[in-house]
């Protein structure tokens, strides 16, 4: 019997699953192969979703549906929480219950965690879109707010989703001046590097709509301290914005399992960029938001990584030399406002390009958004 | 006389594209001691031009760039 086990039921871990099982459906069906997804949760969650909930388009509940209604019934699924990981052994050690599970293919798809408490004042003093509590709370504060100075304001790179921040800020603006308040607002947006996006294309479309948006920016603003008392947050440059609505990326890092299994130490799992295998333990891959790829951390790229691994496991377990390689491929749509958007699609060789917005792209998000649920679990 | 540099924190960001040298100088850089000196290994092109560009809006101190065969090393000391 191979023992396949995957931590995560996001994004990544739920593809994955379903695509084994599909791929090793003989093994699977003759009792050879036994595939087990791992989640703290009942639930799978879509995240984009949180990026239409302050502007009252979507409920939490609409990022939500039962993991179970999602994976195949082939899949054996554990919802508990993985507390340790001994590569040398190869078991996971599991919170409640059961103790253990023993492996012989491991894949860790356990995305990303906000740490917004790293920076201090932050948790008090700001709000975010990138989980339910604080897109609601995000929401009430947008419907009651009536002017002054909103900041939005990028704290955490690696973050997940780098086109959210972009169409945050440009979906306000627009939401603004639908609610006939945009001039009574002022908007300022900071990044944490010489300009406005890690990718140069991106910033280089940023630029010119910004300005013709009015929105200003500050580049090289690294948040060292948010003081809610005063309204200000100070950066590591010797910035200081005073603000009355405050929204921001917060920083991100992995789970504590990854630094605390010696398989990376910065709490992203260190893998080769091509075979998302783990470098420093044996039949671990990592993949998603966890694995440190110079790439996004993209709902995308979990997919795209989750066909590679799936292929590699199904060679490995059929006794053939795995050759399924990720190129890093990487798809983003990004808002542009409330109808219309642009999209960009890049690799480890090919650098972004983007077109101008255009509205049929923004359908073609949302309908991607519907579309997802069946996306996750296989069918498309 | 680069020979002689020696840093209190080297960061290896070999390999990573901009901004990962940048961030990962950026990171460190936050929570160590005044003094601190870094030694940030980058073979990424554009991070010579940028993290002196950081470390003088920051007010930190760009103590050399040294070229080695395939990457770079930009001492940099903390103010
Ligand atoms: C506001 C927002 C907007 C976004 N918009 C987009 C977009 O438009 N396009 C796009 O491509 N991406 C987008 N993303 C990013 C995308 O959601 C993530 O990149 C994607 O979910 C990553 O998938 P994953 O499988 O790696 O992790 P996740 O989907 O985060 O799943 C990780 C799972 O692992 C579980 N887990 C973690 N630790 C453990 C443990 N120790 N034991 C058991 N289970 C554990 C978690 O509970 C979770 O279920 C957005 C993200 C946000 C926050």
């Amino acid at each position: 019997m191979t023992r396949i086990v995957i931590v995560g039921g996001g994004t990544g871990g739920t593809v994955l699953a379903n695509r084994l099982v599909e791929d090793l459906d003989s093994e699977v069906t003759a009792g050879e192969v036994e595939v087990t997804l791992v989640n703290d949760s009942p639930d799978h969650v879509y995240k984009p979703t949180y990026l239409y909930v302050p502007f009252g388009k979507k409920t939490v509940e609409d990022a939500v549906r039962p993991l179970a209604d999602l994976v195949d019934r082939r899949v054996d699924l554990e919802i508990n929480r993985v507390v340790g990981i001994d590569t040398d052994a190869k078991t996971i050690e599991l919170q409640d219950g059961r103790d253990t599970l023993s492996y012989d293919h491991l894949v860790l798809a356990t995305g990303a965690k906000l740490v917004p408490d790293e920076v201090p004042g932050l948790v008090e003093g700001g709000h975010h879109f990138y989980g339910p509590d604080g897109a609601e709370k995000l929401r009430d504060a947008l419907a009651e707010f009536e002017g002054g100075h909103l900041v939005l304001s990028v704290v955490g790179v690696p973050h997940m989703c780098p086109a959210a921040p972009v169409e945050f800020t440009l979906m306000a603006d627009e939401w603004f001046r639908q609610r006939g308040i945009r001039d009574e607002v002022e908007i300022t947006y900071t990044y944490p590097i010489m300009r406005l996006h890690g990718l140069e294309p991106v910033s280089d479309w940023m630029e010119p709509r910004f300005a013709e948006r009015d929105i200003h920016t500050e580049t090289f603003f690294n948040a060292e301290e948010v003081d809610p008392e005063a309204g200000v947050i100070r950066s590591m440059e010797g910035e200081e914005l005073d603000y009355d609505l405050l929204v921001a990326i917060p920083p991100h890092a992995g789970d504590d399992l990854i630094a605390g299994s010696g398989l990376g130490d910065d709490g992203w799992v260190a893998v080769d960029r091509h075979t998302l295998e783990a470098e420093h333990a044996e039949d671990v891959y990592a993949m998603g938001d966890a694995a440190d790829v110079p790439t996004s951390k993209a709902g995308s790229v979990a997919h795209y990584e989750a066909d590679v691994v799936a292929d590699r496991i199904a060679s490995e377990v059929r006794g053939q030399l795995p050759t399924a390689t990720f190129d890093g491929k990487t798809v983003c749509f990004i808002e542009a406002g409330m109808d219309e958007a642009t999209f960009v699609e890049f690799d480890y060789e090919h650098p972004p390009e983007l077109r101008d917005e255009s509205r049929p792209v923004h359908w073609a998000k949302l309908a991607y958004n519907e579309t997802y649920w069946l996306t996750a679990r296989g069918l498309l | 006389m680069s020979e002689q540099l020696t840093a209190d924190v080297t960061i290896d960001a070999r390999g990573a594209g901009c901004p990962g040298p940048l961030m990962d100088l950026i990171g460190k850089v936050k929570t160590a001691d005044s003094g601190t000196v870094f030694e940030l290994q980058t073979s990424d092109r554009g991070s010579v031009s940028d993290v002196p560009e950081w470390v003088e809006k920051a007010g930190h101190e760009l103590v050399e760039t040294v070229e080695h065969e395939d990457y770079w090393s930009i001492y940099v000391q903390k103010a």
